[in-house]
């Protein structure tokens, strides 16, 4: 009998608000260690912790979004536990009161039905520093810059069946908080972090014993993590084993997990509500200014896309499911005149090339206006497919606009036909043999050995001859 | 200079009695000359107070002065004060110099305030005696083998010896009423949230409250004016407008209602101390008072409660003593842990140790429902009580302090009746109300307190009362032959 297996997420997204959660440092990647922290970072004595509201909204926000509870006093709370990236000796975080409660999040799987993930709750908390093992000889360096970060934590109930479902769940929830713009959503910089929680059992059974992997930072991670623990709970219970409940850390690069701490280890964190701060407060005009600036949802832009664009279920998910792909797909298609084009595109030539860079596509070296001034030559016949590609490869080199690029290298179609069937005359006059075979031939062989003229008149014109006319020209003038 | 009042020297001062500078230096004397008996100061700040005196004579030549200007005043160092020692009394902070300064200090300052040092205190703010303080007990002006109270042993026990005209202190379960009453002083712990709390070095969030400790209310009044008011580093610091407490203490009190709460007078209360509080009270009736019995039926259970909530808030405040950024860092971690057992263990003194464990107790998995949820819920009866008596009354009253200043060492080890001498301060705590300690008569020799607690953000009330009887008596300025002329 096979194994069934159920998987329970709590992902972790950083908001993009200007400052921290408890005090006004500024949000920064990439700042030298200890300037983006101020004297509540440090948790210097005597310091005192006060509320970002745009953290609370932007969390408020994430819960409408997902049709959840807003609770109306949420209670932050203290984590007791000691580390030295935890300035405080504890997290703020909410536990018994958090701000979004119960909510849901539909999924497409990939045989195209629908299936629904229920939310346990969201809730607001600050993220600590980071320990520095490196370039200290021996000692630990700690970066204080990320201390206070807001994040909310979703936690998922365990409504996955598989690493795919994990997936496609992640995936949504990603493009859910960057629709409405409360997370930036890059991933190398840990905008989301994921921990999985995974157990297996025969069906009808009673839910297995589970293993939490903590700290994912890429679907392909958390997929290929999943995959993995599923295999190692398989070989254990199948050779007579049992499942110890425990927290494990994978390693991405080498493809291996190991045991971090068991449940006996686990810190007794004794919460408690933070004395520092009073219950949040969220009214019925803060949650009706947010219902009204409510951006566009994924869900509502994928219907959008399939009656707007006439794109097909596939092409409305992918160009739907991230804000950023999604934007530039409606800027491209609007610059282009042709959504069908543009999809193509952006699916096509343009992932593959970011792919193959590893850049998102907010960093894209195309724009989508030079991605849609492409696909207008294109639609106007001023260039063909092949010179499009080779327009688009000079643009992502930074050679400038499709149009100064097809200028100054004088790709434009050659669509003149006198001048085409000047070169079609010269190609039929110097191939002798050739005309006469063609000539003698039937009507099938005829259509196979015309590729050897297209192919030299487009040597002779470096692509650029428009291939209806040619075609068109070369069976006229061969007869 | 040191026999008047802060009222007093600020009108000296206006009038051109003496300059600032004169006023500082003589009581930086005083304070060279008296306090290695007394031990009230762990820090004097000499040079910085010159300083701000000369900028405060300047300043009132200019007709610039602001509420305090030019007046010295002692604050207890558990408020932060930008590059001086900020010790809270415990070797964890000896070498700690603040990198800010505490919102009280800073509108204090801002109002003309000379800093003089800061003040003695149990460590963290822990005890009732100033015998927890790493520098060393403080002794009683008024019998130097006693205890001056505490936490804010070193602010009273400076103020009663006259070696500062005014004082700051903390109060989280009786830390500012209770050595004021050892002490003959006027102290007043406000509202909780009236007061700012930035910079103030947290020991239990929810129950420390900055006040005034002055040589009467009047001083206290003026004290407060200056600190009082929202302020946005502070959550809980609640955005209500600041009262003329000035302007009120000239209120009439005929008709105000005392209610005595019985339990504040048990059959096992010293009768000399229930003595001096009703003696207090018929004064007040005698201004026109009327006085009716009142019952506070949960605060019998406010020092059990206390002894969880506070303990529980200290555990968690006290984390960032790690060894890791700032404080005593043990010598040669060999790695982590020992790094934080050893510079916590090395850092912390017994008292603290003692909370922070009963603390950490307290919110453990399996006793959280039985200890914290359970003092939570006493707070709010105890809370319901007092909402209850102020439907009928306008201020309540009974002793301070259970006894007088006791031997210095004689509950150093039986810490239940250490905490039993904050039996009548602790329920306001709880309940967040303010209330005021004010000098009315000796046992022996040694001063006595009495409390008036009034209802929320009623200070001018409660200092209205105290003023008035400090009119009609003299109490408050009996002095102790200690630090006298000789």
């Amino acid at each position: 009998m096979s194994w069934e297996v159920v998987i329970g997420l709590e992902i972790h997204v950083q908001l993009n608000t200007a400052s921290k959660l408890f005090s006004g440092s500024k949000l920064s990647t990439g700042a030298e260690p200890n300037t983006q922290a101020s004297l509540v970072d440090l948790g210097m004595p005597g310091t005192l912790p006060v509320v970002n509201r745009e953290a609370v909204r932007k969390a408020a926000l994430f819960g409408l979004a997902i049709n959840a509870d807003i609770c109306r006093h949420s209670v932050f709370e203290r984590k007791n536990y000691f580390y030295p990236d935890l300035p405080k000796g504890y997290q703020t975080t909410q536990l018994d009161k958090p701000v979004v409660g119960a909510g849901e999040v539909e999924i497409s799987l990939e045989n195209g039905a629908k299936k629904t993930v229920r939310i346990h709750h969201a809730h607001l908390e600050e993220d600590a520093g980071k320990s520095l093992h490196e370039d200290f000889h021996g000692m630990t360096g700690i970066d204080l810059n990320r201390a206070g970060t807001p994040l909310i934590e979703v936690v998922t109930e365990p409504d996955m069946s598989n690493a795919e479902e994990a997936v496609a769940f992640a995936r949504k929830l990603h493009a859910i908080v960057t629709s409405i713009g409360i997370c930036d959503g890059d991933m190398s910089q840990g905008n989301m972090r994921f921990d999985v929680n995974v157990s297996i059992r025969k069906p009808g059974d009673p839910l297995g014993t589970r293993t939490e992997t903590k700290n994912l930072n890429s679907f392909r991670f958390m997929e290929r993590a999943i995959k993995l623990e599923v295999e190692r709970q398989i070989d254990v219970l199948e050779d007579g084993g049992s499942i110890v409940q425990e927290t494990r850390l994978y390693n991405g690069d080498t493809h291996t997990a190991r045991s971090m701490r068991s449940k006996e280890d686990a810190n007794d964190y004794r919460y408690f509500p933070c004395p520092d701060l009073l219950p949040v407060e969220i009214t019925d005009a803060d949650l009706d200014a947010l219902k009204a600036a409510m951006p566009e949802l994924p869900d509502t832009r994928k219907s959008r896309f399939l009656a707007d664009y006439q794109l097909s279920e596939y092409d409305a998910d992918l160009l739907s499911g991230d804000l950023a792909t999604a934007v530039f797909f409606e800027a491209a298609t609007k610059a282009g005149g042709d959504a069908k084009l543009a999809a193509n595109w952006v699916m096509g030539e343009l992932a593959a090339k970011l792919n193959a860079e590893e850049k998102s596509i907010a960093n894209s070296p195309v724009t989508a206006e030079q991605l849609g001034q492409l696909i207008a030559r294109l639609k106007d016949g001023t260039i063909s497919s092949k010179i499009a590609k080779q327009v688009f490869e000079a643009c992502w080199a930074g050679e400038g606009d499709p149009d100064t690029v097809i200028e100054a290298k004088g790709l434009k179609q050659m669509s003149d036909s006198g001048e085409l069937e000047k070169i079609v005359d010269d190609i039929i006059a110097n191939n002798g043999p050739q005309v006469e075979d063609y000539r003698s031939s039937d009507d099938a062989k005829k259509k196979k050995k015309i590729g050897f003229f297209v192919g030299q008149a487009m040597k002779v014109t470096q692509g650029k001859a428009n291939p209806q006319q040619l075609n068109q020209l070369l069976k006229e003038k061969l007869g | 200079m040191h026999t008047k009042t802060l009222t007093e020297l600020k009108t000296g001062l206006a009038n051109g009695d003496f300059s600032s500078r004169e006023l500082t230096e003589h009581f930086l004397a005083r304070i060279k000359q008296h306090d290695g008996e007394l031990n009230s100061f762990i820090t004097v700040t000499e040079a910085q107070a010159l300083a701000q005196a000369d900028a405060a004579d300047q300043a009132i030549a200019a007709g610039q002065g602001g509420l305090l200007t030019g007046l010295p005043i002692a604050h207890k160092d558990i408020f932060c004060t930008e590059g001086v020692r900020t010790s809270c009394g415990s070797k964890m902070l000896d070498t700690f110099i603040a990198p800010y300064t505490a919102t009280v200090v800073e509108k204090m300052a801002s109002e003309g305030a000379v800093m003089l040092g800061k003040t003695n205190m149990d460590e963290f703010a822990m005890g009732s005696s100033n015998e927890t303080s790493y520098y060393g007990p403080v002794k009683n002006p008024w019998d130097l083998e006693r205890v001056p109270g505490g936490s804010s042993g070193g602010a009273a026990a400076c103020l009663g010896a006259r070696l500062a005209p005014a004082a700051t202190g903390t109060d989280t379960g009786g830390s500012i009423r209770q050595p004021a009453a050892l002490n003959n002083i006027t102290g007043l712990k406000p509202t909780y949230g009236r007061v700012s709390r930035w910079g103030m070095i947290a020991f239990a969030s929810s129950l420390d409250q900055a006040g005034p400790m002055g040589q009467s209310a009047e001083d206290c009044a003026l004290m407060l004016q200056a600190m009082a008011g929202h302020d946005h580093r502070d959550s809980t610091s609640l955005n209500e407008k600041v009262d003329d407490y000035l302007g009120a203490l000239k209120d009439d009190i005929n008709g105000l209602t005392i209610g005595i709460p019985e339990e504040f007078f048990p059959d096992t209360l010293d009768g000399a101390i229930a003595d001096n509080s009703r003696e207090a009270i018929r004064e007040l009736k005698k201004l026109g008072a009327r006085v009716v019995s009142v019952s506070l039926p949960s605060i019998k259970l406010s020092v059990p409660a206390y002894y969880v909530i506070a303990p529980a808030e200290a555990s968690s405040n006290l984390s960032r003593f790690d060894g890791v950024r700032f404080g005593h860092r043990c010598d040669d971690p060999q790695d982590l842990e020992d790094l934080y057992k050893r510079s916590r263990s090395e850092g912390f003194g017994d008292e603290v140790k003692r909370r922070i464990l009963v603390g950490t107790y307290a919110l453990s998995a399996g006793y959280y429902d039985a200890y914290y949820r359970r003092a939570q819920q006493v707070r709010r009866l105890i809370r319901d009580d007092f909402a209850r008596a102020f439907e009928k009354v306008d201020v309540l009253m009974g002793p301070t302090a259970p006894e007088t200043a006791f031997k210095l060492g004689a509950k150093k080890d039986d810490p239940v009746s250490m905490y039993m001498a904050d039996v009548f301060t602790i329920g306001v705590n709880l309940a967040g109300l303010p209330a005021l300690s004010m000098p009315t008569g000796f046992i022996n020799g040694l001063p006595t307190g009495t409390q008036v607690i009034g209802n929320y953000f009623r200070e001018g009330q409660i200092l209205n009362v105290a003023h008035k009887y400090q009119q009609a008596t003299d109490w408050h300025r009996q002095l102790p032959a200690f630090g006298g002329e000789q």
